[in-house]
């Protein structure tokens, strides 16, 4: 029994914390937040040379090989630092795509470039409200030109590339890559709840692209997300680590009626409870990590499992960090909702925790036994 | 990361996976009989005694214990590998629990090693049952209010007073006791620790019926109880460190409470029809499974994480704190949700209802898992004070000597 991460990636974490803390402050964030220059480009290459962005990317691509567990360890520290970067949108989703999917062709042209932070890659799927249903996206490729509308893609108005998602027909590609810069790529950036990170509305007009030659049908993209949902649950639980911490902070420090608020009940069961939701969040999030890095058939399950566990642990943690805070809670100067609008926004990406329980219901039905080999109990 | 046993533990499990297998019945999905679904059948306790005997025999009672107290001398992963294992198997031996996770490591830990010798192996054993008179009707999660009366008579001690909530008094030939010595004193400074035999003259004890029906508790009366003094443990006023030595010692439960688990609940939404569909393809249905689901995993692989340290040989960290906190209200919660999954049938009682009848069973059974052993109330003060560090509850009667202190009901 080794469930847990192994010493030296409790290291990077540690690495990772430190620099984040100093060179990442939610001043930073805050920065994004008001102004339209969203990501440090700076800060944004330094962490590719440490080798943040490659972390899982083999050598041969330019990477350190050093396997997902690390991105999701990274992944944690990016969330707690509520980091205004890019790092979901070309880790998760543009170089996983590549890494799952893509031709030696593609993988040598475009994960290197990732790697050092020279490109930003984002995956574009959403075109309307709603989930996402591979099977009646309108956006087509065809002879090898992308047509349709993408909207609310993560990084959208930076990313260099975009993996995109479309209407797979007869088993045909369901992802392909095309170039932001190319003529028929037009993007109108576009408000969010959380303005920190950058999103776009994309229109392709038979703008040039290349299938990932192994992308075949819907449940490629499907389990293109499945991997995304669990280095994405990791950000979401250092979020939801971080706003607990800030309310504990302010619960212990904050006197009212002669005594620290953390002493009433009212405060310390609720704090209790954020605490509870984010341990669950973190064991599911474990056995998501064991599910992504081992190759597991549980992947399906697992995932959906982190990814139900930490919306709510990011919900819960956020929203009663602000009622913690009281009136500071709701003012802009507070960083309160700074965690409030990004826990929101990871719980949208990829889809929703309503959409994701339907989902995990259904991948349980589809296994032949609720007992989980993982579990030798069960 | 992996969920492998090493070498040593593999065999380990092996050996108590042989041992169930020749002297348990395994558990069958959906089967639900026994003191699981919290029934309290004459059978209990003698079979949870014959098991116990057998586990004695076969080296796996007292597996973390020392020699000297007629344990193992194992590792606390063995005892997690064991626990683990024997949940996959019918048996009732939690019933007598108690003994072995309070009762007689109190006396060990405080007494002789004669008293150790006397009393040790015969619990291990199964041949004696131990129950624990802690609260009283004045003193339940304010232990420390407790007014039972310890009077010094030369080389005896007279009890008076009364405890309640005592589980398994009326089975148990011993207890051991925490009752008041000095009431001039701050209330926590005045209590004193014994052991005594149930069947002292001067004790009285009552079943209560409880509102599932069962009666697992009881109260207890002293009059004039005598005690001699060589069954007194730790000094003299020194009660509540004694008390407190064990309660503060968690043990990592590898058991699923007594009550509906997720693959019950699963199974019912599979076999009901809702709207001419199965129920489990509605969308309500789906969510409320969801959350069920990430609940019980989230327990399931927390106890992985608390495991994965004990194999280090490291104290797990503050995640096993939430496991009695979050399973009982589960158990209730998913016993209510199963009731309403079965709609106007569900409040039909019996072994022929569906899934053996634990969702009404466990209806009536639930409320006591989140006020045994700590209520979720006390639970959430101690998580908050000790995991996250905020302040404690401000103590009215700090400091003042224990006569002084409003108490009861007024």
């Amino acid at each position: 029994m080794n469930f847990d991460f192994p010493d030296e990636l409790k290291q990077l974490r540690d690495t990772a914390r430190e620099f984040l803390v100093e060179h990442c402050p939610s001043t930073l964030t805050r920065k994004a937040l008001e102004s339209t220059d969203k990501v440090d480009r700076a800060l944004w290459r330094e962490i590719g040379e440490m080798g943040w962005l490659s972390a899982a990317i083999p050598e041969a691509y330019g990477g350190l090989g050093l396997g997902h567990l690390s991105v999701c360890v990274l992944a944690e520290e990016m969330g707690r630092a509520i980091a205004p970067l890019p790092y979901s949108s070309s880790v998760y989703m543009a170089a996983e795509a590549l890494l799952l999917y893509g031709s030696e062709q593609q993988k040598h042209s475009y994960l290197p470039r990732l790697a050092t932070g020279q490109a930003i890659g984002t995956l574009a799927f959403v075109e309307t409200a709603g989930p996402s249903n591979p099977a009646s996206f309108d956006t087509r490729f065809v002879d090898g030109r992308l047509t349709g509308t993408k909207v609310v893609v993560p990084d959208g108005d930076i990313a260099d590339f975009a993996i995109v998602a479309v209407r797979s027909l007869e088993e045909g590609p369901s992802l392909c890559i095309a170039d932001l810069g190319d003529a028929g790529v037009t993007r109108s950036i576009r408000p969010t709840i959380d303005p920190s990170r950058g999103h776009a509305t994309i229109r392709f007009d038979r703008a040039p692209a290349e299938p990932l030659p192994t992308a075949k049908g819907a449940t490629a993209f499907q389990h293109l997300i499945d991997r995304a949902a669990v280095m994405m649950a990791f950000e979401q639980l250092g979020v939801a680590m971080a706003a607990l911490e800030m309310a504990c902070d302010y619960a212990r420090g904050r006197y009212a009626f002669g005594r620290p608020i953390g002493s009433f009940q009212a405060i310390k069961h609720k704090l209790v409870d954020v605490y509870i939701s984010t341990e669950l969040a973190r064991s599911n999030c474990y056995w998501g990590a064991w599910a992504l890095e081992s190759g597991s058939s549980e992947l399906a399950v697992a995932a959906a499992a982190s990814r139900v566990a930490a919306c709510d642990a990011g919900w819960t943690a956020t929203r009663e960090n602000i009622q913690t805070h009281g009136g500071m809670g709701f003012t802009w100067e507070m960083d309160c909702h700074l965690f409030y609008r990004r826990a929101r926004l990871q719980a949208l990406a990829l889809g929703s925790a309503r959409e994701w329980k339907r989902r995990l219901v259904g991948a349980l039905c589809a296994r032949e036994s609720v007992a989980t080999p993982a579990d030798i109990a069960a | 990361m992996d969920f492998t046993d090493s070498p040593e533990e593999a065999e380990y499990r092996a050996k108590c996976r042989a041992f169930l297998d020749a002297t348990l019945p395994r558990r069958r999905p959906g089967h639900v009989r026994g003191y699981r679904r919290g029934e309290d059948g004459p059978d209990v306790v003698p079979q949870a005694k014959a098991f116990q005997g057998k586990k004695f025999d076969a080296g796996f009672a007292g597996i973390t214990w020392p020699k000297e107290w007629h344990g193992q001398g194992g590792t606390p992963i063995q005892q997690m590998i064991y626990d683990q294992e024997e949940a996959n198997y019918d048996t009732t031996v939690n019933a007598i629990g108690l003994q072995l996770s309070i009762c007689i490591p109190t006396i060990c830990r405080w007494g002789t090693q004669e008293q150790r010798d006397r009393f040790a192996p015969r619990a291990l054993r199964g041949e004696e049952v131990w129950c624990q008179f802690y609260s009283e009707p004045s003193g339940g999660s304010d232990l420390g209010s407790l007014r039972t009366r310890a009077t010094r008579d030369g080389d005896e001690w007279v009890i008076n007073g009364q405890k309640i909530w005592t589980s398994l008094a009326h089975e148990a030939d011993w207890g051991v006791l925490i009752a008041r010595s000095d009431f001039d004193k701050p209330k926590h400074e005045g209590l004193t620790f014994f052991y005594l035999s149930t069947k002292t003259p001067g004790v009285e004890i009552r079943q209560i019926k409880q509102m599932s029906g069962a009666s697992h508790f009881n109260e207890v009366f002293f009059k004039d109880a005598r005690i001699p003094d060589s069954q007194r443990l730790g000094p003299v006023d020194g009660g509540w460190k004694v008390a407190m030595s064990l309660l503060m010692g968690e043990r990592y439960s590898m058991h699923d409470e007594f009550g509906p688990s997720f693959k019950e609940l699963f199974s019912l939404a599979r076999q009901l029809e809702l709207n001419g569909r199965p129920a489990i393809e509605d969308g309500g249905v789906q969510d409320r499974l969801a959350e069920f689901y990430v609940k019980a995993q989230g327990l399931r692989f927390t106890r992985h994480r608390i495991m994965t340290s004990l194999a280090r040989g490291e104290a797990p960290g503050p995640e096993a704190s939430i496991g009695k906190l979050v399973a009982a209200t589960k158990i209730q919660d998913a016993a209510s949700y199963g009731l309403e999954l079965l709609g106007a049938a569900g409040a039909e009682m019996g072994a022929d209802m569906a899934l053996e009848g634990i969702f009404e069973v466990s209806f009536l059974d639930s409320p006591a898992f989140r006020i045994a052993g700590g209520t979720d109330e006390i639970l959430r003060n101690t998580i908050g004070e000790r995991v996250l560090g905020l302040s404690p509850d401000l103590r009215a009667d700090k400091g003042m000597p224990f006569k002084a202190i409003p108490v009861g009901s007024k």
